[in-house]
């Protein structure tokens, strides 16, 4: 992290706790949570694709929230935060471009300039997603160095901020990056697991067996693990197979964070390979390195050709179009049914496939 | 978050030897910045130094260098390209024979995946005086520095335009060889004009430390160094030059560029 970028963290720091116990600032969050991100979102039991796959399956959907996605929860979060410290522009990065969309929403609801980074491979394949966030008022600048990936959208946007930093908010929109930000991420997206955990409760009674989700970064695991931490629940966090971060990776120093680090033997930071830009990311959270660590949550990988057929899957047995990241978390639930066998499993479904049907489509011409 | 323990008292480096020296002279230092690994690097160093730099830094390239403009970026992503590691470069170091100091400017994860003391070790060994690793915040700097000090290499401090005097003041007890003021809020890369902030940051450093004050990051032309100088010890160029390394300008563009810098800055 760059000497430049120390004290806005800790201001961030100190503005996150204040505002948190803030009633006022809690009530204005719970209320753009209810009345425009559309919470609590529903938890749908799934009886074809339980019968198809010989578990109980239940879909956390968080694709149903305005603008597709669980990226929503945190946007309102800190776009609320970065008005109340005065700052008049949010600089995010994207993968998906899902986040990107988010922080473009919040910036207009609220008023606020939005330069959102994407890296240009991403670009090409989330073409739709960068028009929205046009649409949306926000500018979208090219991340051409690297990979042209979410790592250097992340490099970029850091880039950004060490510039702009008295007038921007860097919108970091996953558990990752410097404290507070993996702390306050997950805070922000721990209502998907507490409502999700109350909704299984008062609907099937107990906990459910499995809590699955994907992870890139890893903030919809994180912030629905963290409504079952508590609980029995067996968590599971389901990576690409090309970026493993917590499957394959060593520790190291990357985006102001000490975690799981794809790297090679010097240090050098590798490119994550996977179908789906959202988790083509060789780093994650380092709140997912720990449960890992002490064995609270296990993390497997699936391969792009899993996704591809789970993707279809539940469009087909559910009337659900996934996204490719959440399509991971089916994924691993499809090829592991055999362990799973007559157990509840709750997935959480981040984001809906719209954003991905002309990728599909070439795919599977 | 580690509370730094009271700096150890230690013998002066010979970076900061060299950096004072220049000033008791009445004169201004000179740092040029070069990435090492970069096709033909050590003719350029040695050209440099030819021309005048009081002390080199020798960039190792990263893979994502978050402090670094488009100009850097690309000498980094040419280096590696053509092969350059750690190692690679520090060995490369042991050859140059330069008789200046030698500062190695590189990203945490890389000395944290070499290990902290076989880096520091072997930074020493190859005739490395100091290091400068922009990533790497004071707060999390302890166990780096404690490697650094007991190897006898001097690690230079950022110090920000958004620290406050307090850290600041923490920033300059910490630095060894000099303190690295950061001219500007933002990346490394040229400027058509000099940032107000430069002389502010070195006129805030200067008010609170005896160690020499150079600043670095936007310091892109003659003029705007001469600018500098008038309140730094000090000025350290990167993108300049390096530009001229992209650029296909070798050992002599280097060279002249150098020495368009060194004689403004003796010319105050």
């Amino acid at each position: 992290m760059p000497e430049t970028l120390v004290p806005a963290c800790e201001e961030l720091e100190a503005a996150f706790i204040e505002a948190w116990a803030d009633p006022s600032y809690r009530a204005r969050l719970d209320g753009l949570l209810a009345d425009y991100a559309g919470r609590p979102s529903p938890l749908t039991r799934c009886d074809r694709l339980s019968a198809e796959l010989g578990c109980r399956i239940w879909l956390k959907r968080e694709d149903l929230n305005h603008t597709g996605s669980h990226k929503i929860n945190n946007v309102l979060g800190q776009a609320l935060l970065a008005q109340r410290m005065g700052k008049a522009r949010l600089v995010a990065e994207t993968g998906a471009g899902q986040h990107g969309v988010a922080t473009a929403t919040a910036a207009a609801l609220l008023g606020l300039e939005c330069c959102v980074y994407m890296g240009e491979v991403d670009m090409a394949r989330q073409e739709l997603n960068v028009f929205r966030m046009r649409l949306l008022g926000a500018e979208v600048r090219p991340a051409s160095s690297g990979s042209r990936t979410l790592k250097d959208a992340v490099n970029e946007a850091m880039r950004d901020w060490v510039a702009t930093v008295e007038r921007s908010h860097y919108c970091l929109g996953s558990v990752m990056g410097p404290h507070p930000y993996p702390w306050m991420v997950r805070e922000f997206h721990r209502v998907i697991g507490d409502e999700a955990r109350e909704q299984f409760a008062a609907r099937v009674a107990g906990t459910p067996d499995v809590v699955v989700a994907c992870v890139g970064g890893g903030s919809n695991a994180a912030g629905i693990f963290a409504g079952f931490a508590e609980t029995p629940a067996r968590l599971v966090g389901v990576e690409p197979a090309g970026g493993a971060a917590v499957g394959r990776g060593v520790p190291g120093v990357v985006h102001g964070m000490v975690s799981y680090l794809m790297q090679d033997e010097f240090g050098q930071v590798e490119e994550a390979q996977s179908i789906s830009a959202g988790l083509d990311y060789p780093g994650v959270g380092p709140e997912h390195a720990h449960l890992a660590d002490i064995g609270r949550a296990e993390y497997a990988p699936v391969t792009d050709d899993e996704v591809v057929d789970a993707f279809q899957l539940l469009s087909r047995t559910e009337g659900i179009i996934p996204a490719l990241e959440s399509a991971h978390a089916i994924a691993w639930v499809s090829r592991e049914r055999a362990q799973l066998a007559g157990l509840s499993v709750v997935i959480n479904l981040s984001g809906r496939g719209d954003k991905d049907v002309a990728q599909m489509m070439e795919i599977l011409r | 978050m580690n509370e730094s323990a009271p700096p150890r008292r230690l013998a002066v480096g010979q970076l900061e030897r060299v950096l004072r020296a220049r000033r008791d002279r009445g004169g201004h230092s000179l740092v040029i910045y070069l990435t090492g690994g970069f096709p033909g690097w050590q003719d350029m160093v040695r050209a440099a130094v030819a021309a005048g730099a009081d002390a080199v830094e020798v960039g190792i390239p990263f893979s994502d260098p978050v402090m670094d403009g488009p100009v850097i970026q690309e000498a980094s992503e040419v280096a590696l390209r053509a092969g350059a590691t750690p190692p690679g470069v520090l060995a490369e170091i042991a050859n140059l024979d330069i008789g200046v100091p030698v500062a190695v400017m590189t990203y945490y994860n890389l000395v944290f995946r070499f290990g902290l003391e076989r880096f520091a070790s072997t930074a020493a060994e190859v005739g490395v005086s100091a290091a400068i690793l922009p990533d790497l915040p004071l707060d999390e700097a302890g166990p780096w520095c404690d490697e650094a000090d007991a190897a006898g290499i001097e690690t230079v401090m950022l110090a920000a335009p958004t620290g406050s005097d307090e850290r600041l003041g923490r920033v300059c007890d910490r630095s060894r060889g000099f303190v690295y003021g950061v001219g500007l809020l933002g990346v490394t890369g040229e400027r058509t004009s000099l940032a107000a902030s430069a002389t502010e940051i070195a006129t805030r450093l200067k008010r609170i430390t005896d160690r020499p004050v150079l600043v670095g990051v936007g310091v892109s032309t003659p003029e705007q160094a001469v600018q500098t100088c008038r309140v730094a010890d000090g000025v350290v160029v990167g993108s300049a030059v390096v530009r001229r390394m992209v650029e296909g300008a070798g050992p002599e563009g280097v060279g002249d560029l150098v020495g368009e810098f060194r004689r403004a800055i003796d010319a105050i």
